[in-house]
This record gives structure tokens, sequence and C-alpha cells, in this order.
């Protein structure tokens, strides 16, 4: 008989935490820890093959589900994941229209501040935008809790466009500053 | 709070026995072994007391090899056989590496990996660099009495995929085991933070001879956690040494110089920026093979106006880095300064300006690496003294990905993922009856492939033909503790296995490897047998001493009859392993590591039962 690489939990089981999209982040960090001081392979080093294989195998397990948990907007999809409900977000692809003008407004302006290398005004749409996203992840928070997964889903996917501006308002800064 | 105390899974066997292992600091300019003697991390001097090895080899005509001072002693007189930085050749391409044109080396054009024409021969750098891992080893095993468990090679945190493989290729051309390649910015906050018991946000600034790295980490409770690395594997102290050189060049305004003066001026130039560090001018003299002579005065602030747009380069990665680890500087505690191109005072300065406090320079930035791929060593060598409590946690420098239709990039690991990290995604075919597919893997942040390094090129035959879009070929990334890639690919529908072909761009493939390393066997001193019979005992005791560990820890989780297969293929292996048939020891030794892959496997989903029991218990006595 073989043992098959089967954690066979969830994320939120392996790290012992309830299956929320609010939680003690302190605690997922804590337990992180723990877990990596178990299986890194750094504390195998010196064995076999075979149990290296294995500790980089769970240290890459413990890691996946330590990113997935930490950041909220893949912990909501995950939640949603584990839930049943399909975000569908290669092909749903259905927005409201206000959020849409909203997106390709603020994409122009940022585009434009790219073009004059205005870093200034660059910063302060980073910031901006930053701060609409926390308001849209207390929503999401309060959609899961609510059980409302169709809610919940529309926000995955906005937050997914506006975290991808985010990147690329700061991808632009970075261009030039540098 | 009082936990419950879990037992190190793979605790040495015996207690009093000691594993030698040491640290590597491959540098460009200078390299570095070290040990831990005594539960202290120290540098390991050559004969004449010094610690440094100019990272310098020569080839010279008659076929001896110079290492280190002695080639630095014909660098300008012999510059075409003598190689000098050869770490920024390591897994680059002819058209990568900047200041060909004044370099003096006769390169072999070709694809991949650089090659370099010298009087022994074409020679790859990663053969070059083995020449000086080599020198390494035999120091430290002359000095610590005995064969190496294992090494430690620390590499620049921002080295890609291709630098890596380069850097451990040599170190096994070298005859070292390699325990892990350590960053060696995080090697350095080993030794810091180990140091001073940091808590924290820190910084970790590292200017080497040809490299820049800077890591974010955060130091917590033992653990040391890379939030985000970033860097140039081109830009170093040499680049300053270059940019004298051309001041020089302009205002001596010489004509084009023969390779011999060149390097002599380079050295110059060195020798003007070190003088630089403690004093306000430097003077600059040299007589040419022309007759012409060169003097002249460099000031300190000369120096800085002419390296400015070198010292802005390292501020780019360093906002990259806090702005990827989401903190700002005023969430960094300290700045560690690692490399000995951070003498300069210049950099001092811009770092104190930019992180607004001034940087720590307690440990001497040219061993500080060395000390801490030491430190680590030991603990991957199974040396854990009670206290050596901490783990480390670092990250993957640059996203990997495939090239996808259009010559787009799809990134499957993003940069700064803590290694090590798997990652698979689903792809398709595009054609009605298609049974192969090639993938290129890529590495960088670019969303072009062609502003991206291409790593390796696969070809996945054996599809069976159905309609585009069909069939599920599910590629799978994963990236080990050293931070190097592997890359398989299943079609999933069919669940056929195919068949892949790797072809490393800018690295070496095994029959190079094999061929290179049957070369150095054939051409070293001692009998090749000789010492392949004792690498193989020397590991061969290894495994049985793990597996007698495992056995006395956790042997209830066998059955009797697991338990007895295993104490057979031991029994075999201690019985070969005395003897000088290496192919038994081999097969003795395949034997028993397949007969303790099941029992490694439960061991580790034990740990983590018990890592988590653990936290349960300390729970309930919180309530």
């Amino acid at each position: 008989m073989t043992v098959p690489f089967d954690p066979g939990q969830d994320h939120f089981a392996l790290f012992g935490l309830p299956r929320s999209q609010a939680f003690d982040i302190a605690r997922l960090e804590a337990r992180y820890r723990e877990l990596q001081g178990e299986v890194h392979p750094d504390r195998y080093a010196h064995l076999s093959d075979a149990e290296k294989r294995r500790a980089m195998q769970w240290a890459s397990r413990v890691n996946e589900a330590y990113q997935t948990l930490k950041d909220p907007l893949r912990r909501a999809r995950y939640l949603l994941e584990l839930a049943g409900h399909d975000v569908r977000l290669e092909t749903n692809t259905a927005m409201p229209v206000e959020f849409l003008m909203e997106q390709m407004e603020l994409r122009e302006a940022v585009a434009e501040a790219k073009e004059s290398g205005d870093i200034d005004a660059l910063d302060a749409r980073h910031r901006q935008l930053k701060r609409t996203i926390r308001d849209e992840y207390t929503a999401l928070q309060a959609a899961l809790e609510a059980g409302e997964h169709q809610r919940a889903g529309e926000l995955v996917r906005q937050l997914m466009f506006q975290e991808k501006l985010l990147q690329e308002i700061g991808d632009a800064l970075e261009v030039l500053e540098t | 709070m009082a936990l419950l105390q879990i037992s190190e899974p793979g605790q040495s066997a015996a207690p009093h026995e000691h594993r030698l292992a040491v640290g590597i600091d491959l540098g460009t300019t200078n390299s570095l072994v070290a040990t831990v003697r005594s539960g202290m991390a120290v540098v390991l001097n050559d004969a004449l007391g010094r610690p440094l090895l100019p990272s310098i080899v020569r080839y010279a005509a008659d076929g001896k090899v110079e290492v280190g001072y002695e080639a630095q002693a014909h660098q300008a007189s012999d510059p075409k056989n003598t190689i000098v930085s050869v770490k920024r050749f390591m897994g680059r391409g002819l058209k990568d590496i900047e200041h060909i044109e004044s370099m003096p080396y006769d390169f072999v054009e070709g694809e991949g990996m650089v090659k370099l024409r010298t009087a022994q021969g074409v020679k790859s750098p990663v053969e070059v660099s083995a020449e000086i891992l080599r020198v390494l080893r035999e120091r430290a095993e002359l000095s610590l009495g005995g064969q190496l468990t294992g090494a430690v090679i620390t590499v620049p945190a921002y080295f890609d995929d291709a630098q890596r493989q380069a850097t451990k290729d040599a170190a096994r051309l070298a005859g070292l085991n390699v325990l892990r390649l350590l960053n060696e910015p995080t090697a350095a906050a080993i030794a810091y933070g180990l140091d001073n018991g940091s808590e924290g946000i820190y910084a970790v600034y590292d200017l080497g001879g040809g490299t820049f790295d800077i890591s974010i980490l955060k130091l917590s409770k033992g653990v040391f956690q890379v939030l985000a690395t970033g860097g140039d594997s081109a830009l170093g102290g040499d680049d300053f040494d270059h940019r004298v050189f051309c001041w020089i060049i302009e205002q001596a305004k010489l004509s084009p110089l023969s390779h011999e003066d060149a390097r002599l001026l380079l050295m110059r130039a060195r020798e003007a920026k070190e003088f630089l560090t403690l004093n306000g001018e430097a003077p600059i003299s040299a007589r040419l093979s022309t007759g012409e002579f060169v003097d002249l005065r460099l000031t300190s602030q000369t120096f800085t106006e002419i390296t400015r747009t070198l010292v802005q380069k390292t501020l780019g990665p360093t906002k990259k880095a806090l702005r990827d680890a989401g903190l700002s500087v005023d969430d960094v505690k300290g700045v560690v300064m690692v490399g000995g191109a951070t003498r300069m005072p210049q950099i001092q300065k811009a770092v104190e300006d930019f992180f607004g406090c001034e940087p720590l320079n307690n440990l001497d930035p040219d061993k500080v690496v060395a000390l801490g791929a030491a430190t680590q060593a030991n603990l991957l060598a199974g040396n854990r003294a009670a206290g050596d409590d901490w783990l480390l946690l670092d990250v993957i420098p640059l996203s990997l990905g495939l090239e996808t239709m259009g010559g787009l990039v799809e990134k499957i690991i993003p940069r700064n993922s803590t290694i090590p990290v798997a990652r698979a995604q689903d792809f398709t075919t595009f054609k009605d009856g298609q049974t192969a597919m090639a993938l290129h893997v890529v590495q960088g942040e670019r969303e072009l492939v062609s502003d991206c390094r291409s790593l390796a090129r696969f070809e996945l035959r054996g599809i069976p033909p159905m309609v585009a879009g069909a069939a599920r070929i599910r590629v799978t990334f994963q990236v080990d503790a050293d931070g190097l890639l592997s890359v398989t690919a299943r079609e999933q529908t069919t669940g056929v296995e195919s068949h892949i072909e790797v072809k490393p761009s800018y690295g070496l493939s095994d029959d190079e490897i094999a061929a290179m390393l049957k070369d150095s066997i054939n051409h070293a001193a001692d009998d090749a047998f000789r010492r392949a019979l004792r690498e193989a005992q020397v590991e061969a005791q290894r495994l049985v001493e793990a597996v007698q560990s495992a056995l006395r820890e956790d042997a209830h989780l066998l059955t009797d009859a697991e338990r007895a297969h295993i104490d057979n293929c031991l029994t075999r292996l201690q019985s070969v392993l005395v003897g000088d048939d290496r192919r038994a020891i081999d097969a003795a030794m395949d034997a028993l590591s397949k007969a303790t892959e099941d029992f490694a496997a439960r061991r580790m989903n034990q740990g983590v039962q018990r890592a988590l029991a653990g936290k349960k218990i300390e729970e309930m006595e919180q309530l």
C-alpha cells in the first residue's frame, strides 16, 4: 500500500481555522509558522530523498493554503468554491454598466498620467483606489456572512478588476520612479 | 503559555556526532568558506591566514590551473586566460553581458550559456566557478580534517533559474553535496538576526562586486520570513570601477587600449575606488605598454558624480521590493549593509537618506554572507543544537510563466511567492488532431515573451488526437527550496503519460555536465574510482543514519512486515557499505530508499497532525 500525497483537508481545516471570510490574521500567521516548522524541507535536508520530496510537497501545500487564506480576494473565491458557488470568472463578464463606465474613466485618467509622467496624479489615484477597494472588501465580507453568494461573486469579479488596475498603477509608478 | 514539546522529526542519530558542513559565499570578486565550530560561525582562512579567495581563475598555457591570489597576480600579464568576475557569465548568453567590448576574453560564438576559449580549451562559466569551489572545498576539508557532509552555497536573491542551476552544477562539478542554495541577503539576515536577537521588519541592502539585491524580511520568534526581494543581477562594484575606467580614458585622452593595458587601468580604477572610502582624493598613475603615462587625481566629489546613476539604479528595486511587501520606509526598523561595495560613502549616504536611518554595519560586509551560510549549513546537516529552533522562509525573485498564443506570457507563479511552491494550470490544443505541444517556460515580469528570459523549451508528445480545445493538458510548476523550477505536463482526459523533453536555454544539459564530470575526474590527481567509492560510502552512511533515526522515533507507524522489510534492506546496505563494490552500494541504497518511501510519508503526515494537536492544547489552556 502506498501512502498518496493527500493532505485530505481544506485550507481552513489545515490551519485549524473557522471557515469564514473574517478571522484573526495573527492566528493564521502563528499556525503557518508552526506548520512550516514541521514540514519545511530545511528540516529534512540531511534525510533521504523520499523524505525531502515529501517535505517539499507538504511545504508547497502549506504555502498554497496560507497564500489563499491570507489574501482576502483569494480567500473569498475559495469560500465560494467550498460553498459550491461557481464564480465563473472566465465566462461571466457581465458587470453593472455604472461600474464599467467608472472603470473606463479611471483607466483613461491613469493612461494620461502615465503618458505625461505625472507621478503625483498616479500616486493620488493609487491611494483613492485603495480606499475604494477597502470598502468593497467590507461589503464582500458582509455578503459572505449573510450567505449572499450571488452578490459576493459579483463583488469578487469587480475587485479582480480593481486589484488589477491597482497593480498597473503600481507598475507605472515603478517605471516612472526608476 | 505552555506548549507541548515536539521533538524534531529528523534529529541526528548520535548526539555527539558532528557532521562537517560549510557555507560558501561564491562571490563575483571574492569567495569565502565558513563553518560552525563550537557553536560559533567562523570563516576558514587559507594556509597564509587569508580569509578571502579572489574569484579569479587562470588557465595557464603550461596546463596549470591557478585560483585566487596566484591567478590575480597574472591578470594584467595574461588577461585572456585569467578569468575574473565569472559570476557575471553564469547562466547568461553572449548578448546579455554588458561591456563585452572591453573584456579581454575570447568568447565562443553560439547558443546558450557563454563559453570562453582559453589556453586549456573552451571553458564554460560553470567549470570556472567549479575551480573556485574546489579550492574552497579542499581548504575546508584540510581545516576540518574530514570529508564534508554538505555545503550551503549562496546566490544573489535576484538570480534567475538558469543562474541558480548553473551555480548548483558548478558545486556538483567541484564534488560538493549541495544542502541548499541560499539567497545572499537572507544569509546575511541570519548572521545579523541571530547575533542581535532582532525582531521586526529589516531590509538587507546587498551590493556585491557584480550583483545587487534588496530583501525585505520579517524577523519574528525565530522565523526569518522574506516578504519581498528585488535587485539587479548585473549591477555591482565592477560597474563603479568601469565608470572610473571610462573617466580615466576620457581625462587622459587615451587611444584604443590593448587588453593588457585595459586590465591594468581597471585595476587602477578599482584601487582608486577603494582608496576613496577613507580619503577625499585618490591618485591614479600607470605606465601603459604604448609608453603613455597616466597621472590623474580623482576626487570623491567627481567619483560621486560619475557614479550617481549607478547609485540611483539601486533605489528603484528597493522601492519596488517595499511596495511588493506592502510596506513603506517607515515600517523598516533597520537596514543591514552587505557586500564590499557598500563601503563606498556615497552608497552609505544614499541608503541613509532613503530609509531615514543609519545603516547597520556592525558585521564585516565581506564575511557576513558566508557566516550566515555556515550557520544554515550546520542546521541542514543535522547538527541541530538546543535553541537552534529558527526557520527560514524565502521567496522566488521573478515570476515564472509559459508562452501562450501570440507571444504572450501566462504567469503561473508570481514573483515573491514563498518557496517551495507548486502551481498547476490547464492548457488545451489549438488545432484538430493536434498530438504534440511545444511549451516555452519563461521567467520575468513583462507581458511579452520577448521581454522575459527563456528558461527552457519542452515538448509534450503523444497527446491523443481530439478536436481543438478538447484536450486538457495540466502543466505543473514546482519550485523547490533552492528556488529551482521543475515542470511537468500531463494530458488529463486520457491519463496518457506523455514524453517530456527539456532543452535548457541558458543552462548545460545533463550530458554536458556528465562529460565535464568525467573530464574533471580524469584530470584530478586522486584516483577517480576511489573517490567515487568514497562518495557513495558517505552517501550510504548518511542514509543508514537517517533511517535508523526515523525508526527510533516512529517505528510504531510500521506493520511488522514493513519493519522486517526495512530492517532487511538496512542490514543489506550496512553489509555492502564497508566493501568496495560501488554498484552494490548504489543498488542497496535504492532498495532502502524505496522500502522507506511510505514510512517517510506517514512520518510527515504525523508531523503535521502533531503540529495541529500541539496548537489545540495551547488553546484549551487559554480558555
